[in-house]
């Protein structure tokens, strides 16, 4: 469930990454109401953005990132047992 | 009162307001080292989002983007807004909001800081400190020419370009130290927020002068010239370079120290969730006019000298003399808004991750805020020497600095989600693709371009493999702390 919605938030990001820049429009030179057709298309897209990054803050925000109780089976399948916390020190003790 | 006796009024008008703006945070500053590098952590979504947005825009959104426009079609938009509007928002979720919780937990001011903390190793940290100030200096430096000879062009000489650049130069450290990170957010909001309205008002004035978009575009698409320049694409504009472009500018820019930093500094978790939210509206909101203007100002009948900057040119012709240098206070605010941030932010990588590890571990917080001032002051007098001086490596440095951050963006990603990454791997990986870059750079046998792909974008996938690899074949070193980024972040 939790890496299911995990891979649909990536491809949301891959989507509105790939999408920013209308490549199917390519060579395209029509212009409306003074502006081409593509660059209305990126200015929707923007807009869009905006939307979809508000909803991902309102439902998923901490995916990925957050650890929380339920998904110690996948945080677990690396480093295994017995890690320990030490003390803070930003490297000045090596 | 002449024109250039009016320019100067309003650009010193402009500046003093900021120093007030940085007098009046002041008198709110704590003299803790966090407080004067992050406020404390405490920014809200206006102050978060314009001074994030401020400081990523430079003189190189008011100048060089309209001139690329102008030269070469409205395209650069589209670049502008994939590594502005959606990978770095994307990248401010990633890697911002793990460094945010990071900080939040540990006290971490820094990008070395963290880094060295979670491998145990001051060498790292200050590594990637060093690596910084070599890329950010030389930009620091750029801001500084671009400042002095917007000035110098603005009053034709009368104000010439070293006391242009000395002028600037003075007003930031004066407010840079006094208020540090409170007093330039403050002083940020103000410039994003002026960068904005007065971008717009210049784009629906000479719109309203030449008769609409759909005039404006008409005569784009009557000329040879600039025919081009409306169909998506052209051989400037090719999906290779448009691509590595944006992604090298795009996680650059995360890596930049100023932008970096400003990870930390969020007073709370819906302040960086309303500000991804509102992030590519801010962006394409400024873009579109900003880049547009110059794009039309091909087909309008504006002599543009070889060399000279497009915008104050086509403001010059269009509006009157007030209101041109209303713009060039704008670009003075974006120039100085990125410029006192990185004086800020280079200052803390200095006292923090080099002076404190290597030279004196046992500095008090007190004295480091009083080094970091001190850093902030010399760090400017010398940008603002070489500037007088305008190397040509340094120059060159300056332009290659986003790629040159880019370098150490994959690196820091895998050391925040990847846990098999060793001291060993982050190390060479970061190593490899700077000399990669840097040999790109300066050594003519190492090409700058690779099939239409930047050198930049290629030593991102050497620094990757090289990470990815090396750490593998390595053990962590015994003082790692393996799990810190991991367990029990964001639990509360």
């Amino acid at each position: 469930m939790h890496r299911n919605e995990l891979g649909f938030w990536i491809a949301v990001a891959v989507v509105l990454a790939g999408l920013t820049v209308p490549w199917f429009l390519w060579g395209s030179a029509t212009v409306v109401a003074g502006l081409p057709v593509w660059l209305w298309w990126h200015v929707g897209w923007m807009g869009l953005a905006s939307v979809v990054f508000w909803v991902f803050a309102q439902r998923a925000w901490g995916i990925g990132i957050e650890s929380t109780g339920d998904d110690g089976s996948s945080d677990g399948r690396v480093g295994g047992p017995g890690r320990t916390r030490e003390t803070h020190s930003g490297g000045d003790s090596s | 009162m002449n024109a250039v006796t009016l320019q100067l009024t309003i650009i010193v008008g402009y500046l003093l307001i900021a120093l007030a703006i940085g007098l009046v945070a002041y008198r709110l500053t704590e003299r803790t080292a966090e407080d004067f590098y992050l406020a404390s952590r405490t920014l809200g979504t206006v102050v978060l989002l314009f001074t994030t947005f401020a400081t990523l825009l430079s003189a190189f959104t008011f100048f060089a983007g309209p001139n690329i426009a102008y030269a070469q079609g409205p395209e650069w938009i589209l670049v502008m807004g994939l590594m502005d509007g959606i990978i770095f928002a994307i990248l401010w979720y990633v890697i911002g909001y793990k460094q945010w919780l990071l900080g939040q937990q540990y006290g971490y001011v820094t990008l070395g800081e963290m880094l060295g903390d979670r491998f145990g190793s001051r060498w790292l940290r200050g590594l990637v400190a060093g690596i910084s100030l070599v890329w950010l200096f030389p930009y620091v430096m750029l801001q500084q020419v671009g400042a002095g000879t917007a000035l110098e062009a603005l009053t034709d000489g009368a104000v010439s370009y070293e006391l242009g650049a000395g002028l600037i130069t003075i007003f930031m450290i004066l407010y840079v130290v006094a208020a540090g990170m409170r007093g330039v957010a403050w002083t940020d909001t103000l410039q994003g927020a002026f960068m904005l309205v007065t971008t717009w008002v210049a784009l629906l004035w000479v719109l309203a002068t030449v008769g609409g978009p759909s005039a404006a575009t008409a005569t784009l698409a009557s000329s040879p010239d600039t025919a081009g320049f409306l169909s998506l694409g052209s051989s400037y504009y090719t999906p290779q370079w448009m691509l590595s472009t944006a992604v090298t500018i795009g996680f650059g820019v995360a890596m930049f120290p100023q932008v970096n930093q400003r990870f930390f500094a969020a007073g709370s978790k819906a302040v960086l969730k309303r500000s991804l939210a509102l992030w590519p509206i801010l962006c394409v909101l400024l873009f579109v006019p900003s880049f547009m203007l110059g794009a039309w100002a091909a087909g309008l009948e504006v002599a543009i000298p070889e060399g000279a900057n497009v915008l104050p040119l086509i403001l010059d012709a269009y509006t009157p003399t007030w209101f041109a240098a209303l713009i060039i206070a704008g670009a003075m605010a974006a120039m100085m808004s990125s410029s006192d941030s990185m004086l800020l932010s280079g200052s803390s990588y200095f006292t923090r991750d080099l002076y404190r590890p290597f030279i004196d571990r046992g500095l008090s917080d007190s004295r480091e805020g009083l080094l970091a001032r001190g850093g902030v002051a010399i760090f400017a007098t010398a940008a603002f020497v070489a500037s007088l001086f305008q190397p040509a490596t340094l120059f060159e440095l300056g332009n290659a600095a986003f790629s040159g951050f880019a370098q150490l963006a994959l690196p820091v990603l895998l050391a925040l989600y990847w846990r098999k990454i060793t001291r060993a791997g982050i190390t060479t990986g970061i190593l490899a693709s700077q000399g990669f870059y840097m040999a790109s750079l300066f050594v003519a046998a190492v090409p700058g371009s690779y099939a239409g792909w930047s050198a930049g974008l290629v030593g991102m996938g050497l620094g990757l493999l090289v990470t990815v690899v090396v750490s593998l074949v390595t053990s962590p070193a015994a003082d790692e702390q393996r799990a810190i980024y991991f367990d029990g972040l964001g639990a509360d």
